[in-house]
């Protein structure tokens, strides 16, 4: 008990005096510095939460030792979430009960518009104005709805941390990470700038944060998407929290950095007893991370179960299909494959040794490729004081007709550069880059008007690339009425006649973009880029901003219409497993340059390029079992790559 | 996909029924998302609604500007219909407004107010707003200062709309040298103070004809037409504001995946300018130029007080004002009427912009307090209970 008060009086001297106990952890789990953390954590939620008495009960029936895995931390009895529209309420998220133990991760599974995120924010206070929470939710004995402003800023950020989605959003561009990380520890805890200081650095080095005394200082721009993520976890970890809860905490990040992310996190799971809420529609993190999920569907929760449960033997109709419609990397009929190749002898991965850039894939020489990019540099161009950026160097591609070629790669690594030169709206600096055998390296805006006609694109976001003041079927006759004039009736039969073929009612016509949904947005994108039978078609991530089941409808319109109209396509995607069902060969690609390039099975399953390798195998399959044969995998690649 | 029998029946459905107008909720239904998140009122609230209706219906909800709308319209209504406009001639006996008649009540206003408001009932009487230190009948000029403030709001906006519009637009999309010379252009205009420039034109376009010897009919024709021509050489230097709001839309909006299908699909930049990027701006447009409006009366109205704007043989109320500021302590009612209208004028074109802009941002949400929230939600509530206690 006095040990208790001296810890709950003097917290900082607390912190300081076990500073240096934490600053071995990041070597690996132990156990005496487990033992400090939870040591802090009690004394000063008693402290502060005014429940010392009923904490000290339940104490003393534990005994001193103090990590508490499986302790119940979070009960949450027919949570509701309501928003207020229109003067009536709707409801965002229904009679919600479940319960988290410390060290357990929790994952919500669910699509845009679920309720997952609004029912988890409720439980920080954090709901719009319009919105109301009603129900139950207890931290640990402590009522979290209806809680006074006062009492839930003691708890939000000490009790229950937040890691948000997007890390360059979330973070303070105007001051350095350490004083962001500082500046949590000081508003909670009585707490010297210099104690703040080293505590600040020793949680950047729990999460393997490279130098971090130098990164101390920096500001956000200036590191990393994935350290900018881990800065924001150290943010949330400052205090110990005994809830955690990570808003889709890898989904703006790149394959290769959400591994890592995934990786730090679930050793961190082992080291701080939290719970942990995890939000995502992901199934493959769901797979790699939670002990339990839930999945949700119209605010209502579906399905609630253990992972072996949800992912072995799914129950409702909505999981089955959920897990049904994520696209599995590697799952493709491995004979039927082998079968395509040996007609196609000559087919062979190429891969970027050195400084040398791929040689472009031979082809049969009496067919005219649908794209030929020979040698072909691609550049911004410069913009007032901004110096030409080059984005693209020595790309050699060739995409024959009738032919899905896959480009892969992470975000900026100059794919949609590609994409945008094929269509002409950027320029081919070097190289010569022809389209159904027209050169249209050097060509002026009067002669790129025929070649109009033969490439389409759809674009990444369905949102931006229609024009919101536009009906949709105007957007769609838009090139018809260009390029054949055509007005009128005639417009309007072939309007309908392509929304027929992306399966859309042709009473859509009428309406405006912000009326449709996100897949029916990208029906109509596809329709337009389709309107004039284009002879090669650029998909720049079609299906990157859709849910899961969207995807998978559109994935399938997209096959049909391919198989239909037999267009050359370079489908661009981040996404492997997309890439894998659609396309018949490979390009991978890497700061700037392609690294290899070669028929999809061979890619997948034999790997020639290191970067290639690293990419699939930090993919997350939907199936725990597989994931984690899959992650000790991607740990010894990375580990061998490191050293 | 072969391996999701659930898919391809809902697949199976909407290609089946996907074809007539009556399905589209059905249809819709597998790829539908309304959000649950932050947006949910929004999505809720614009479902199935055009544009033009939202605006619409968001500006309709706001009470200043309706009121704004009502007041603005029943006073140009009153203008016209009493004084006519042009050579048509409206309803009131006196259509000359230089008339010089003998006083009646003391040439104070015969307008009485009816007896609920203290007054000693309602009477219109000759002269209702009284009449100036030579009997003219005060009414019919600030009848006419209305219709110049009119003029001049409504002309001196087309003519910023023209060329803030062109001038942004053409830099806004094209950038580089041509966004130079005329950002740089617009700078200049901008250092160019109004009031003084306004005064510099005003008066040279009365000392100017002498000089060059024109006609005395051109001259009148010239001063009949002054709220015209302060309107255009006020608008000449008014535009930049809006020519630079309208420069950074282009900025954002030409890098817009829209634009980049547009031209894909072949569309000529003329076409994409006023097609695709110009209808996405019209917002801020309308925004700022009918708040421009509202500056545009009390500058016209400051500068004919200078005595630079409008003088005689036209009538503004400016003029009015300074004509008859030194009557003040012995006839202020011509003061007060024509300073009333200014103010309500300048108010409601004010409230509109007000209005418009709230309804053409989404940021702006209307959000009903606690107390709202929580009488609608009893009220839900006991509807339910009742409805329950009917049924059974």
């Amino acid at each position: 008990m006095n040990d208790d008060m001296v810890h709950a009086g003097e917290p900082a001297e607390d912190v300081a005096s076990s500073a240096p106990r934490h600053a071995s952890t990041t070597e690996g789990p132990e156990s005496e510095s487990d033992t400090s953390f939870e040591r802090e954590d009690r004394a000063r939620s008693e402290h502060d939460l005014g429940t010392a008495a009923a904490k000290r009960t339940s104490r003393g029936s534990k005994g001193p030792e103090p990590v508490q895995r499986g302790e119940v931390i979070l009960d949450v009895n027919d949570l509701s979430v309501n928003f207020w529209v229109n003067g009536d309420w709707f409801a965002a998220a229904k009679g919600l009960s479940y319960q988290l133990k410390a060290g357990e991760v929790l994952a919500i599974v669910g699509e845009s518009g679920s309720g997952k995120t609004q029912s988890s924010m409720s439980l920080l206070g954090l709901l719009p104005r319009n919105g109301r929470a009603s129900g139950s939710a207890k931290l640990r004995g402590t009522e979290l709805i209806d809680i006074s402003a006062e009492k839930l800023r003691h708890i939000r950020g000490r009790e229950i941390a937040v890691i948000f989605q997007e890390p360059m959003t979330a973070l303070n561009p105007l001051y350095t990470v350490g004083f962001q990380i500082a500046e949590t520890l000081r508003a909670h805890f009585v707490m010297s700038p210099a104690h703040a200081k080293e505590r600040a650095l020793e949680l950047m080095r729990l999460v393997e944060i490279p130098e971090p005394e130098r990164r101390y200082n920096n500001f956000p721009h200036q590191l990393s998407g994935g350290q900018r993520q881990r800065i924001m976890i150290a943010q949330a970890l400052s205090c110990e929290p005994k809830l955690l809860i990570a808003d889709e905490p890898t989904t703006a990040l790149d394959v290769t950095v959400q591994a890592e992310i995934l990786k730090l996190m679930r050793d961190l799971r082992e080291r701080v007893d939290a719970g942990i809420i995890l939000i995502t529609h992901d199934m493959g993190v769901v797979a790699d991370m939670a002990d339990t999920i839930i999945v949700m569907k119209d605010g209502v929760v579906v399905e609630h179960g253990t992972s072996q449960q949800i992912f072995g033997d799914p129950q409702h109709p909505y999981t089955r299909q959920l897990l049904a419609s994520v696209p599995h990397l590697g799952s493709i009929n491995e004979e039927a494959i082998e079968q395509v190749d040996a007609s196609q002898l000559s087919s062979r991965t190429l891969v970027k040794v050195g400084e040398n850039a791929i040689p472009l894939t031979d082809g049969p020489a009496d067919v005219t490729p649908a794209l030929l990019m020979e040698d072909v540099a691609i550049e911004y161009p410069k913009q007032g004081r901004n110096p030409a950026f080059r984005a693209a160097h020595h790309i050699n591609l060739r995409v024959d007709p009738g032919e899905v070629v896959g480009l892969v790669g992470e975000s900026g690594s100059g794919k949609t550069t590609i994409g945008r030169a094929a269509v002409a709206l950027l320029p081919a600096v070097e190289g010569k880059l022809s389209v159904a055998g027209r050169d249209i390296t050097h060509a002026t805006q009067k002669e790129l008007l025929p070649f109009r006609r033969e490439v389409g694109i759809v674009f990444q976001d369905p949102g931006s690339s229609l024009n919101p003041r536009l009906p949709v079927g105007e957007s769609i006759g838009e090139p018809l009425l260009l390029h054949e004039k055509l007005r009128g009736q005639a417009l309007s039969k072939r309007v309908e006649a392509l929304l027929d073929s992306v399966q859309l009612p042709r009473a859509m016509r009428n309406r405006y973009p912000h009326e449709l949904s996100g897949g029916q947005r990208q029906r109509i994108g596809i329709a337009r880029s389709l309107a004039l039978q284009p002879k090669l078609l650029i998909a720049d991530e079609p299906t990157s901003a859709l849910d899961v089941s969207v995807q998978a409808t559109v994935l399938k319109l997209f096959q049909d219409l391919q198989a239909e109209y037999g267009f050359a396509c370079l489908f661009i995607s981040h996404d492997l497993a997309v890439v894998e069902m659609l396309s018949k060969r490979i390009a991978v690609m890497r700061h700037g340059h392609l690294v290899e390039v070669g028929p999809t099975n061979e890619i997948v399953r034999r790997p020639q390029h290191e970067y290639t390798q690293r990419l699939l195998a930090a993919v997350p399959v939907p199936d725990p079992d597989e994931q984690r044969k899959r992650r000790e995998l991607r740990d010894q690649i990375m580990a061998d790559q490191v050293s | 996909m072969t391996n999701n029998p659930n898919l391809d029946d809902l697949e199976n459905q909407r290609a089946q029924g996907g074809l007539g107008a009556g399905t589209v909720s059905e249809t819709s239904a597998i790829d539908e998302s309304h959000g649950r998140g932050e947006g949910v009122g929004e999505a809720q609230e614009v479902q199935g609604l055009s544009q033009g209706t939202i605006v619409f219906r968001r500006f309709v909800r706001h009470s200043g500007a309706l009121f704004g709308m009502v007041t603005i319209t029943a006073i140009a209504l009153l203008s016209l219909i009493t004084m006519g406009i042009g050579p048509i001639h409206g309803l009131w006996w006196e259509q000359d407004p230089q008339n010089p008649h003998t006083p009646e009540n003391g040439s104070a206003p015969t307008l009485h107010m009816p007896k609920w408001l203290g007054g000693e009932g309602f009477a219109i009487g000759k002269f209702p707003f009284g009449q100036d230190t030579i009997g003219r009948d005060n009414f019919a000029n600030v009848m006419l200062g209305i219709q110049t403030s009119l003029t001049v709001m409504i002309v001196l906006s087309i003519v910023v709309l023209l060329i803030g519009t062109t001038v942004g637009a053409l830099s806004g999309y094209y950038r580089g040298r041509i966004d130079n010379v005329l950002m740089r252009l617009t700078d200049l205009v901008i250092t160019l103070p109004v009031i003084v420039l306004g005064a510099v034109l005003g008066r040279l376009i009365t000392v100017l004809p002498t000089k060059w010897g024109w006609s005395d009919s051109t001259k009148g024709l010239l001063d009949r037409w002054m709220p015209v021509e302060l309107a255009i050489a006020l608008g000449l230097i008014l535009w930049t504001g809006l020519a630079r709001l309208v420069r950074s839309e282009f900025l954002s909006l030409r890098e817009r995946e829209f634009v980049d299908s547009a031209r894909v699909a072949g569309a000529s930049d003329f076409r994409i300018i006023t097609k695709h990027i110009l209808p996405n701006t019209m917002g801020v447009i309308i925004v700022n130029v009918s708040l421009l409006m509202a500056a545009s009366v009390v500058l016209e109205t400051a500068l004919s007080f200078l005595g630079f704007g409008i003088s005689y043989p036209a009538v503004s109320l400016g003029q009015l004002i300074s004509q008859n500021q030194t009557a003040f302590d012995t006839r202020p009612w011509l003061f007060w009427w024509p300073g009333l209208f200014i103010v309500l004028i300048a108010l409601s074109v004010n409230f509109i912009g007000d209005g418009l802009r709230d309804a053409f941002d989404p940021r702006t949400k209307k959000v009903p307090s606690k107390r709202q929230m929580d009488r609608q939600s009893n009220r839900t509530l006991k509807s339910q209970a009742s409805q329950k206690g009917a049924s059974k």
